[in-house]
């Protein structure tokens, strides 16, 4: 029988590869991703989710997708951590992304704080998913503190650029045992499809498809190339050949048998 | 009259930090020749990923009026980028309307005869509780400038009260030491916002004829000891009107970028206040800082700073309001009073109103216009760690 082809994380199974951030969440959005790309999983903002009021955002997200709860807002592991329990505390379950940022311009996330953060978390029983700029020492780090999945930047947070730190996330494809899940940066859904087929395990994107003409059509044509993608890589990208042919003379040409 | 004092000298009490910011900030705006700039430099400037303080000086020139649909498209992108379709709504809550300046524009200023109130302790409780009641989250607290009748100790206890009501508490009161933000940080507040009305001194120092507000420089670096005192964010602005808008624009947008760059992990917000009427002077208008100008001021903010907040006041009527969230503004203030003690529906107002206000919307019709936009109105998106 053919293998299914699941994503794993933290001993849960996935048949999707697409994550749906919520930084900038309506209604339509969490119904697209949900429907239209088939999203087992969303990420949600704590400090959003926080509320008692008329706009819950947990109020629009269907059962049986599991949350993803992150701790943006906090500027170190200390603040993340804090966040993290008030998020177990409201139900959100034991998932959740570490995001320490310390630069209100870029929203880079700090590599040194997360580590720290991950590791206080991961003793505490959570499935932890650090939010990270792509380091690979960074990433060994993240595994030894207990993380249950890496998710490196393809480029700076809604800025649609794609995969401007392809070459960091491929090492981390090769070298890092745990799925590697693309956060931010992915604009469209070519530069989707071109990280599956790099290897990655999933792929998150959430301004991408906010800020779409049509958000249920942006929405399907992520999931389309997020499938493609990782079909091309579970079939094995063929050779690609070099530009020019070979050296008519080659340079070994002088040697004798 | 007294002989005016120096308005660049520190009173006793006031902090004294090492700071380079209003030096820079005063240099650059003093330079600053908007009438230099020509549509090809706006061009230029719009077509840069990355707006420079040279470009924020072309988008805020005469020679970018032309340009504001443009404008306007460039800025509604990245506040898209940024906030998606999310507004935010709050409401401020005026505690005291007590005042011991002279600022001449300012329908609390100590000369002008209004009403005067301060709410107590239970008085706040009271409306806060009536404003949540609302649906609201946020909650800004404002007083009038005056030490004696709402000190520090005054204004954190209404801060702990405000805990109790809301998850997100903001301060528009008068400048204080970085000790005294870290107090009323400890009481629940988490954002300051000081408007420095305008950003030439000498404009300035004929403007405040008398109080703390005086001192010039104090005001300035109000943002910075803030953060020093551990405030998460902090909200500038320029009352736009009262000295040449362009040059206080720019001021305004350079203070929060050298000091978002000194601390990078500050959150950075802008408010757009025109001059508005006050009572018993009427003939307070914003001058020559037009709809279209007020609209290129946002952008310019919006294209320089595209990941700051931006509040869009009550001053502005209801149909500029709906048009400028989710285009520049990112919050938007609901069911705003600018009197004392005027939530509590039956109760009588106690304290009369700082300006005369323009939309008159209650939260639920602000919310109902959001979602009528396509956007989404937030309550809260924030957590006090």
């Amino acid at each position: 029988m053919e293998k299914k082809d699941v994503l794993m994380i933290g001993g849960h199974e996935f048949t999707s590869r697409f994550i749906l951030g919520s930084g900038k969440y309506n209604v339509e959005l969490i119904k697209a991703a949900v429907e239209d790309a088939g999203a087992q999983m969303i990420t949600l903002a704590l400090r959003r989710a926080n509320t008692d009021g008329k706009e819950n955002i947990m109020d629009y997200i269907p059962e049986g997708v599991t949350l993803l709860p992150n701790t943006s807002g906090a500027r170190n592991a200390q603040e993340a951590l804090r966040i993290a329990r008030l998020s177990r505390e409201l139900g959100c379950g034991d998932f959740v992304k570490v995001e320490v940022i310390r630069d209100s311009r870029y929203l880079l996330p700090d590599n040194y704080e997360t580590i720290k953060a991950t590791e206080l978390m991961a003793k505490e029983g959570f499935i932890v998913m650090p939010y990270m700029y792509p380091d690979l020492n960074v990433a060994r780090d993240l595994v030894n503190a207990g993380a249950a999945a890496i998710m490196p930047l393809a480029a700076p947070i809604g800025s649609n650029k794609g995969l401007a730190t392809k070459e960091f996330i491929q090492i981390l494809v090769d070298e890092i045992d745990l799925p590697i899940i693309v956060d931010a940066g992915i604009g469209r859904p070519s530069q989707a499809c071109e990280a599956m087929e790099m290897g990655v395990a999933a792929v998150m994107a959430n301004t991408a498809i906010a800020t779409a003409g049509d958000i249920p059509a942006m929405a399907a044509a992520f999931k389309k190339a997020i499938e493609a993608g990782r079909a091309a890589y579970l079939a094995g990208l063929g050779r690609v050949l070099e530009k020019g042919g070979a050296a008519s003379s080659p340079l070994t040409g002088f040697l004798e048998e | 009259m007294e002989a005016r004092t120096d308005h660049m000298k520190y009173m006793e009490g006031m902090e004294v930090i090492s700071s380079d910011i209003m030096d820079r900030v005063i240099r650059e705006m003093n330079e600053y020749d908007y009438s230099r700039y020509t549509q090809a430099d706006v061009k230029a400037a719009l077509s840069h990923d990355r707006c420079s303080p040279e470009d924020f000086k072309a988008l805020l020139s005469p020679a970018a009026l032309p340009h504001l649909e443009e404008m306007a498209v460039r800025a509604q992108d990245e506040t898209r980028r940024h906030f998606g379709n999310s507004v935010y709504l709050f409401t401020p809550l005026y505690i005291s309307n007590y005042c011991e300046n002279y600022c001449i524009y300012c329908g609390f200023n100590c000369h002008n005869k209004i009403r005067r109130a301060r709410l107590d302790a239970e008085g706040i409780e009271r409306e806060m509780k009536a404003i949540a009641e609302t649906g609201l989250e946020e909650i800004l607290i404002l007083t009038g400038e005056s030490r004696k009748a709402s000190d520090v100790k005054y204004i954190g206890e209404a801060c702990k009260i405000a805990k109790k009501y809301f998850k997100m508490t903001g301060l528009e009161v008068y400048p204080m030491n970085s000790d005294e933000y870290r107090y009323l940080h400890e009481c629940g507040a988490d954002y300051v916002t000081v408007f420095q009305e305008t950003y030439n001194s000498d404009k300035y120092e004929t403007l405040h004829l008398a109080g703390h507000k005086r001192v010039f420089p104090y005001r300035f670096n109000a943002q910075e000891r803030a953060l020093l005192g551990g405030m998460r964010g902090v909200a500038f602005a320029a009352l736009l009107g009262l000295a040449d808008f362009r040059k206080d624009a720019f001021a305004t947008g350079m203070h929060a970028y050298l000091l978002q760059q000194k601390y990078p992990w500050a959150e950075i917000s802008f408010s757009c206040p025109r001059l508005r009427p006050i009572i018993n002077n009427d003939k307070i208008n914003p001058k020559d800082v037009h709809e279209p100008q007020l609209l290129q001021v946002m952008c310019a903010y919006r294209i320089f700073m595209p990941f700051a907040g931006m509040t869009i006041s009550t001053r502005e009527r209801a149909g500029f309001r709906d048009h400028v969230i989710g285009l520049a503004a990112t919050k938007i203030s609901a069911g705003v009073s600018t009197g004392i003690g005027s939530h509590v529906e039956g109760e009588e107002e106690k304290g009369d109103d700082q300006f005369e206000i323009a939309d008159n919307r209650n939260v639920e019709e602000v919310y109902d216009s959001i979602l009528k936009r396509g956007l989404q109105p937030v309550m809260n998106d924030y957590v006090y760690v």
